[in-house]
């Protein structure tokens, strides 16, 4: 019987090595929108706590760490990585299955916020923006999730659709960093 | 001339460049103007309007005319400062505006008509015919006058946008922003000192003079290495503020490679040419100096006539004397020094000729008091002046005159957010007014302070004022000793006196005119600047702007501040659109979003078109298929006669969850669907607040509280926004979740006759009538993947929709048509898609197009009248509702000619073809191979009560002009048996 081949969406785009900069795919595992209910935000990240061992993540953060991790999504939600969410977190939140749904990859190295900075209005000084803190903001003209990973690394989401304009837009960046020496 | 053993780059390696052809040779570190004056050219180019020898009167970014182009075709860089372009191995420039050479320019003709040439004269002379001005005066206007020109090629180069972020912005490293930087940098703020100039210290660099015991150029050295080493401290050379913005948001001009040979910025290299920074800063201090001004004389534009300190500059910091017998015309006591270190280089002074009667005396040179230089001779270089004392007319010969009108504080920044200067009398010049742009603190020569002391005082002051609102400690500066001397000057814009007294060397704009300008009663300073053009060339009246409305203030009897100044704007020095545009050429222009099935479309040879930002199969073509119509009627036949495939993920899906998800969707839609029972769909119809209709799509429901909607690709945004101020706005108690998951799904239709044979097999569940009715869905496992199957169809035919996570679309895209191609089938593209709905009926965007009612689409019955939803209200207002509003029909030819096209407009046959008698529009229009005929769908005045009737459509753009029967838009199963079957 024929089978169904899955497919990452940066397949075929990466890895990419710039100077002393990479940019690689990043297997998030499971990826599981969480959207607290009316009134269940204290329920909901102790249930969270409990069954995953992070709390709800306030805006701008992420909580968790490498391989299970919550990350701020936007207005009153979170973005559960890496674990299948456990269904009673369903009592308190809708929960929508994104593991396919985002390109994410993992910009590393020295020059890494060089590079962000020509992309991604935001301040993202590492005295500012610390390992866990995470936005939702533009990269060039994508609507992205970033959220500092290390001292010099970022995991970088945008819709799977846009990998290739991901992929695309970095590798510019990163050769006009490595470019300057 | 170059001074051995003077100027700052000693051991300097030399370079060699070109000037219009003509090699020569310079050192590492100078400037083109530097390098041409070491070589004792003066000559650079010809001006705006009438085509004068210009030189070089400035050594900075505010140079109005040694302007010069390097490059050729999609390499070209027009209107180059070369006071600003830095020497590298190879530089090739040449001047504009001038043919067939600088020396020898044909246009120079126009100066000799320029009695005719003067400010209006182009208002009042072209005026009629009034034809001509387009097609001939502005052209010959344009061509005789001009500075440098484009190639007219695409640029080759690359250019860069980013964003920085810091405590304190410091614009300017002179000694103010240096000391600036310095208490703000100890302090531990993060510190950001931008400097246009390719070596940061400001006048430190030109002048002779200590600072803490020893030369500032060599204070300031040292400061920088302390910056330099304190990691919270970004110097940032060759970088030009250009602007301030809201919120303390600066642009700023990076010049990332122009003193690179051209290859390291081509595309294929990846350099930028420029960097476009966006800098937000919690703080500036505004530190970027002053500018000097010429004094207007007759003949004052010769070559060789240039401002006394950029004579300090061309001698202290690059070793090079730009004269052997200097002449220096000044109103101030700064301008002395020019002398003094010239003589002390051991060049010959001339004379120094000042205004002012109580001049000081100086060294051993003639200091000329109470005088004034009224003319100056020599064609291309300047040979001598005249000047005027109360002895009357001498003839000085020099080949350089050094001038010096004051200083104008660059308060540009400052009125940015439209604050404006204010006038500080005693030192004769404009000064920002305080608090004008929010957090910007303004020190030294742009305060008007021009002492050495005087500025490293405001620059630590100004940054402990910062420091003190970022709440940041900031230890008492140690200042250290220098200058301090006051600034003595007497007012002295224009000589008087015949002939042209040039304020605007850039564009050509004179005293004469600027007073003929008040003669003609445009009084107001922006009245003057537009009528005579002062201060609109590319310079923005650096050096002119305060001259020119001082002699305005005597012309209309008005003190300077009471005449005020014109506008400051961004940019402060002129930016390069492909900096703006920085990354937007090629695919940088907009994302792009590929389905997963795009990779085997492409294999399978697909035309691919752009459906916002989504690639889209319009067509498969097979072996033989020479048009697109070949393709679309055999893409169309096989999804009526056996099964087609189609790639549908563009479609916006959202997921919608909560207690509330069933009453939100009521509000949303105008039909129900709290009542919907799960596992199954409804089409539903959603109105924007003005009551037109917004989107249309289906919804499912998958659970009690859980829902997924399908919107158009073309709205699937303006759905999810809507949907957003609906949920935030109007509706917040409700409880209820949504997210998109257009691109977790890939989804594909699966549509003909013989869908449900080719899903057999591929589910593990059993597909029939009773497990999937028609608008039934549910869960399903395709071959061990969990997905969905929804029994929709938007062709009219027995159809499904199968989404499968997206991972395994592509894998399944495939299997699909594999299964397809065995059964007669295949895939569809676009094309089929759309001509497959129009024969049922079906509407898009192309009916959806912002101006049309439910009503106008014959589903007014949708718009339930049980409940209230979103646009109710305005959807009833009696226009709306209408009989003789254009309203959907179909469309079939029936005379000779059978074209219809979409965009058409319909009108009563015998009628005239004129707007006023339009009857309606076509909106869709294809050839429907299973009819055999073209069909269209159309808006049409009272439509659906005239079928049966014949129109006229005509359409000028693409010349058609088709006899059509009004019809009912289904053409075709009007009964929809075969979707339900």
């Amino acid at each position: 019987m024929a089978e169904l081949i899955a497919k990452s969406p940066c397949d075929g785009l990466l890895p990419v090595t710039v100077g002393g900069m990479s940019l690689t795919e990043e297997d998030p595992g499971a990826m599981w929108a969480v959207a607290p209910f009316n009134g269940e935000d204290k329920a909901l990240s102790q249930a969270l706590e409990a069954a995953h061992g992070m709390a709800f993540p306030a805006a701008n953060r992420a909580t968790g760490k490498a391989g299970s991790r919550a990350v701020w999504f936007g207005r009153g939600m979170a973005l559960l990585m890496g674990p299948e969410p456990d269904a009673k977190l369903a009592e308190h939140a809708a929960l929508t299955d994104q593991s396919d749904a985002w390109a994410v990859v993992r910009l590393e190295g020295q020059g890494a916020e060089d590079v962000l900075a020509r992309l991604v209005p935001v301040d993202l000084r590492a005295a500012v923006f610390k390992r866990g803190h995470t936005v939702r903001s533009e990269l060039k003209h994508m609507m992205a999730s970033v959220t500092r990973t290390g001292p010099q690394a970022f995991q970088i989401m945008v819709f799977r659709s846009m990998a290739k304009t991901l992929v695309h837009d970095l590798k510019t960046a990163m050769e006009a960093v490595a470019a300057r020496g | 001339m170059r001074l051995p053993g003077k100027g700052l780059n000693q051991g300097a390696k030399p370079i060699t460049f070109a000037f219009n052809g003509r090699h020569m040779t310079g050192l590492e570190g100078d400037t083109l103007a530097a390098a041409l004056l070491a070589s004792g050219v003066h000559l650079v180019g010809r001006s705006f309007k009438y085509h004068r020898p210009r030189g070089i009167l400035t050594a900075g970014s505010e140079e109005p005319n040694a302007l010069v182009t390097i490059g050729t075709g999609g390499q070209q860089d027009p209107n180059v400062r070369a006071t600003q372009q830095e020497l590298f191995e190879g530089l090739e420039a040449r001047s504009q505006n001038c043919w067939p050479s600088v020396e020898r320019d044909v246009m120079a003709v126009n100066d000799l008509a320029a009695p005719f040439f003067g400010a209006g004269f182009y208002y009042k002379t072209f005026m009629w015919p009034a034809a001509f001005w387009e097609q001939l005066y502005e052209p010959l206007i344009r061509k005789a006058a001009g500075l440098g020109a484009l190639s007219g090629e695409a640029d080759q180069d690359r250019y860069e946008k980013a964003f920085a972020f810091c405590d304190v912005l410091v614009i300017g490293s002179g000694p103010a922003g240096l000391m600036a930087a310095l208490t703000a940098g100890r302090a531990g703020a993060d510190v950001i000192l931008c400097e246009e100039d390719s070596r940061m210290g400001g006048r430190l660099l030109a002048e002779r003079e200590e600072v803490g015991g020893k030369p500032g150029h060599a204070w300031a050295a040292e400061v920088l290495a302390e910056l330099e080493a304190m990691g919270n401290v970004r110097l940032m050379t060759r970088t030009a503020v250009t602007g301030a913005y809201d919120q303390g948001t600066y642009g700023a001009l990076e010049r990332v490679s122009h003193h690179l040979p051209r290859r390291h910025s081509l595309k294929g290299s990846h350099l930028p040419r420029e960097c476009f920074w966006r800098i937000a800063a919690r703080h500036a201090v505004l530190a970027a100096g002053a500018i000097e001004r010429p004094v207007a004389f007759r003949n004052n534009d010769r070559p060789g006539i240039m401002m006394a300190g950029a004579v300090r500059a061309y001698l202290n910091r690059w070793g090079v004397a730009p004269g052997e017998r200097v002449t220096i015309f000044a109103n101030n006591d700064q301008a002395h020094r020019t002398a003094r270190d010239l003589h002390d280089a051991g060049v010959h002074i001339a004379a120094v000729i000042d205004s002012r009667h109580e001049a000081p005396d100086g060294g051993p040179y003639q200091v000329i008091k109470g005088a004034q230089v009224c003319d100056s001779a020599g064609r291309q270089r300047l040979e001598s002046i005249t000047v005027r004392s109360v002895k009357g007319e001498e003839k000085i010969q020099t080949d350089c005159l050094a001038m010096s009108g004051g200083w104008n504080p660059s308060v540009h920044l400052t009125c940015h957010l439209n604050g404006r200067p204010v006038w500080k009398r005693e030192a004769l010049a404009f000064i920002p007014s305080e608090g004008a742009v929010p957090g910007m603190v303004a020190a030294g020569a742009c305060n008007g302070t021009f002492s050495t002391a005087g500025a490293l005082r405001e620059g630590a002051e100004a940054a402990a004022k910062v420091l003190e609102a970022l709440g940041l400690k900031s230890s008492a500066a140690d200042l250290p000793q220098a200058e301090d001397d006051p600034y003595r000057i007497a007012a002295l814009w224009a000589v008087p006196g015949k002939g042209r007294a040039w304020l605007d060397f850039q564009n050509d704009v004179t005293v004469k005119d600027v007073k003929q300008a008040a003669t003609e009663n445009f009084r107001s300073v922006e009245h003057m600047k537009r009528y005579t053009t002062q201060g609109m060339a590319a310079d923005q009246g650096k050096n002119s702007n305060v001259a020119a409305l001082a002699v305005l203030a005597d012309a209309t009897g008005r003190t300077i501040p009471e005449t005020g100044t014109t506008t400051f704007r961004p940019p402060f020095v002129p930016v390069a659109i492909g900096a703006m545009g920085a990354g937007a050429a090629d695919e940088g222009f907009k994302p792009q979003r590929f389905l997963t099935s795009h990779g085997e479309s492409d294999t399978r040879g697909a035309h691919q078109v752009e459906v916002g930002l989504w690639y889209r199969a319009a067509y498969f073509p097979k072996p033989g298929e020479t048009n697109w119509r070949q393709s679309c009627d055999r893409e169309v036949t096989l999804v009526r006669n056996a099964v087609g495939i189609c790639d549908v993920s563009t479609l916006g899906k959202i997921d919608i969850q909560g207690a509330d998800a069933g009453k939100f969707l009521d509000f949303l839609y105008t039909n129900t669907f709290s009542t919907l029972k799960a596992g199954k769909v409804r089409y539903g119809l959603m109105l924007r607040e003005d009551g037109f209709v917004m989107d249309d799509g289906t919804t499912a429901r998958l659970g009690e509280n859980h829902f997924v909607m399908t919107t158009t690709t073309a709205a699937a945004g303006q759905v999810m926004a809507h949907m957003e101020y609906v949920s935030q706005v109007l509706r917040p108690d409700w409880d209820v979740r949504f997210t998109s998951v257009t691109e977790q799904w890939a989804q594909f239709a699966v549509a003909g006759p013989k869908s449900r044979e080719l899903l057999d097999g591929l589910l593990d569940e059993e597909v029939n009538g009773e497990t999937w009715p028609f608008m039934g869905c549910g869960e399903a496992t395709l071959l061990g993947v969990k997905g969905r199957l929804f029994r929709i169809s938007f062709s009219g035919e027995h159809a499904y929709e199968l989404a499968v996570p997206a991972r395994y679309g592509e894998s399944l895209f495939r299997e699909l048509l594999k299964r397809a191609e065995a059964m007669g089938g295949g895939a569809y593209g676009m094309e089929a898609l759309n001509v497959l709905r129009i024969e049922k009926g079906l509407i898009t965007h192309a009916e959806i197009n912002g101006t049309v009612t439910a009503f106008d689409l014959g589903l007014q019955g949708m718009m339930s009248t049980k409940k209230d939803f979103l646009g109710k209200p305005m959807s009833t207002r009696e226009g709306l509702m209408a009989e003789d509003r254009m309203r959907l029909v179909g469309l079939k030819p029936v005379g000779a000619a059978k074209e219809i096209t979409a965009g058409a407009h319909l009108f009563t046959p015998g009628d005239s073809v004129e707007r006023i008698y339009d009857q309606g529009y076509v909106t869709s229009a294809g050839y429907s191979p299973t009819l055999g005929h073209p069909i269209g769908l159309a808006f049409l005045k009272e439509g659906p009560d005239r079928i049966g009737e014949t129109v006229r459509l005509v359409d000028h753009m693409r010349g058609a002009d088709t006899l059509c029967e009004v019809v009912s838009p289904v053409f075709f199963d009007p009964e929809g048996d075969r979707a339900r079957g």
